[in-house]
């Protein structure tokens, strides 16, 4: 998109990246369940500089009405980015790239839901970007999942997504912005911890297969890091105290 | 049903492995039982299940429930129950065998609003769940106060063997009437009673999972009227 070499080091002798993180350190990440009276679902995250608000409805009536399916549920997705989520003003009509990520989120989370309960229905997420940062695909679906849970909506297991990435030569977890311009590889990946199963799986650069390897074992590695804090925002809310 | 083990899961957790009956809210993958809702697994005899703590009503064969009438056809009205699909309520339940739609106005027993204790005839996935009132105490609600609570808190409102409600009902003189579809209809000769009952309900709904929710009710209301 037309950037311009900067003089960043993405990483130094030491192995530490621009921000400040190790090789396999993911940023800092704080989700909370349940922050949206209205619907009926909904989670908030920030990872890293990313700051998502996801809301879930339904399962609800389908409108309009063709759309439905009568022997399972559907599920729609959208993900949007707020005109202030990025440095220059961002044209509040869904781009190409919106409409894309949308798909890819509707598709990593579809096989972890069990619509199959529900024909007639439609389950709707919404993801809002109020801040964006590399990686937001990932911390978007990390929301939606959370939102999904939060609402009841019977899932066979949570979805966790986290992004590894090749910079300067090394295999790295949880790519930023500067590194997802300025690297070489992004591979976000989107997993089911407890079914051990992969729903989402993009990458964007050049990876032999002993780095794609490597590559996706770091992202799955980053990916039970998200579980543990989505299980503890869902415990927080339900649980309270209780929760051991 | 002593030895009922409990604990706190979120979808995807694993409940438990081994000879055991999938029930409510889990799926079995190979021979694991994972939650699929968050809620509270219970493992007894030889089954597991989950009482969820979130979600939406799911209408059930013979579930009490109370309907709010939304719209009608020439022959049936459609209540919101509180669900993903509309309960149909045939109108033959109303008026009898011999309903005729050239003549019976449908909105001359039930219009829009309307409150209905009924009950849940009939529900399976290819057609919206039909709705009885052909029974005992069921029909449309006259008089009271409508709460919503959660579906999922229903259990806890109506206590071990009724114990929650004939607390609150007894100390506030109030009816009160439950569906499992999370409806609660209130009523009462007493406004006092009638709104301590409703902020004794609410406070049901708040603190649902707090052990020990019927002694500290009886508290709240034992000190409230003194």
């Amino acid at each position: 998109m037309g950037v311009k070499k900067t003089d960043i080091v993405l990483l130094d002798e030491n192995g530490i990246r621009c921000d400040g993180r190790k090789i396999n350190e993911p940023r800092r990440i704080m989700i909370k369940a349940g922050v949206l009276k209205n619907a009926n679902g909904s989670a908030y995250i920030e990872f890293g500089e990313n700051k998502i608000l996801a809301g879930v409805f339904g399962p609800r009536d389908v409108h309009p009405k063709h759309l439905a399916n009568t022997d399972r549920g559907i599920l729609r997705c959208r993900y949007h980015m707020q005109p202030f989520s990025v440095g220059e003003r961002k044209n509040p009509a869904p781009s190409r790239r919106e409409i894309e990520i949308s798909k890819v989120i509707k598709e990593a989370l579809e096989p972890a839901l069990m619509l199959e309960n529900f024909p007639r229905t439609v389950v709707d997420v919404f993801i809002e970007i109020l801040q964006a940062d590399g990686g937001s695909r990932c911390a978007a679906l990390d929301a939606a999942a959370v939102a999904l849970a939060d609402a009841g909506i019977p899932m066979r297991d949570m979805v966790s997504a986290c992004a590894a990435g090749k910079v300067a030569d090394t295999i790295v977890l949880d790519i930023n912005n500067e590194e997802d311009q300025e690297g070489q590889a992004d591979m976000p990946v989107a997993y089911m911890p407890n079914l051990g199963k992969v729903t989402l799986i993009q990458l964007d650069g050049v990876l032999t297969p002993q780095e794609y390897e490597k590559c996706v074992n770091t992202a799955l590695e980053g990916c039970k890091l998200v579980y543990e804090v989505q299980k503890k925002a869902l415990q927080e809310k339900f649980f309270g105290d209780d929760a051991k | 049903m002593d030895d009922v083990k409990r604990k706190y899961v979120i979808p995807g957790d694993v409940i438990t492995t081994g000879p055991y009956r999938a029930e409510e809210n889990v799926h079995l993958h190979g021979d694991k039982i994972i939650a699929t809702t968050v809620g509270i697994s219970e493992i007894y005899d030889s089954g597991v299940r989950v009482i969820p703590l979130t979600g939406m009503y799911i209408p059930r064969i013979d579930d009490f429930i109370i309907g709010i009438v939304k719209s009608h056809t020439s022959l049936s009205w459609e209540l919101n129950i509180n669900s993903c699909y509309a309960g149909i309520l045939p109108a033959q339940d109303v008026f009898g065998r011999d309903f005729n739609p050239k003549v019976d106005d449908l909105t001359s027993r039930l219009k829009t609003g309307d409150l209905i204790a009924a009950r849940v005839a009939n529900s399976d996935r290819s057609r919206d769940p039909l709705i009885t009132i052909a029974d005992r105490d069921l029909g449309k609600i006259e008089d009271g106060e409508l709460l919503k609570i959660s579906p999922s808190k229903v259990p806890r409102l109506i206590g071990k063997r009724g114990s929650m409600i004939q607390t609150i009902e007894s100390a506030t003189k109030a009816i009160i009437t439950i569906g499992q579809n999370g409806y609660v209809v209130v009523s009462g000769e007493e406004p006092e009673g009638l709104l301590k009952a409703i902020e004794a309900i609410k406070t049901v709904e708040e603190q649902a999972h707090v052990p020990n929710l019927t002694e500290r009710i009886q508290q709240m209301l034992g000190s409230n009227s003194e």
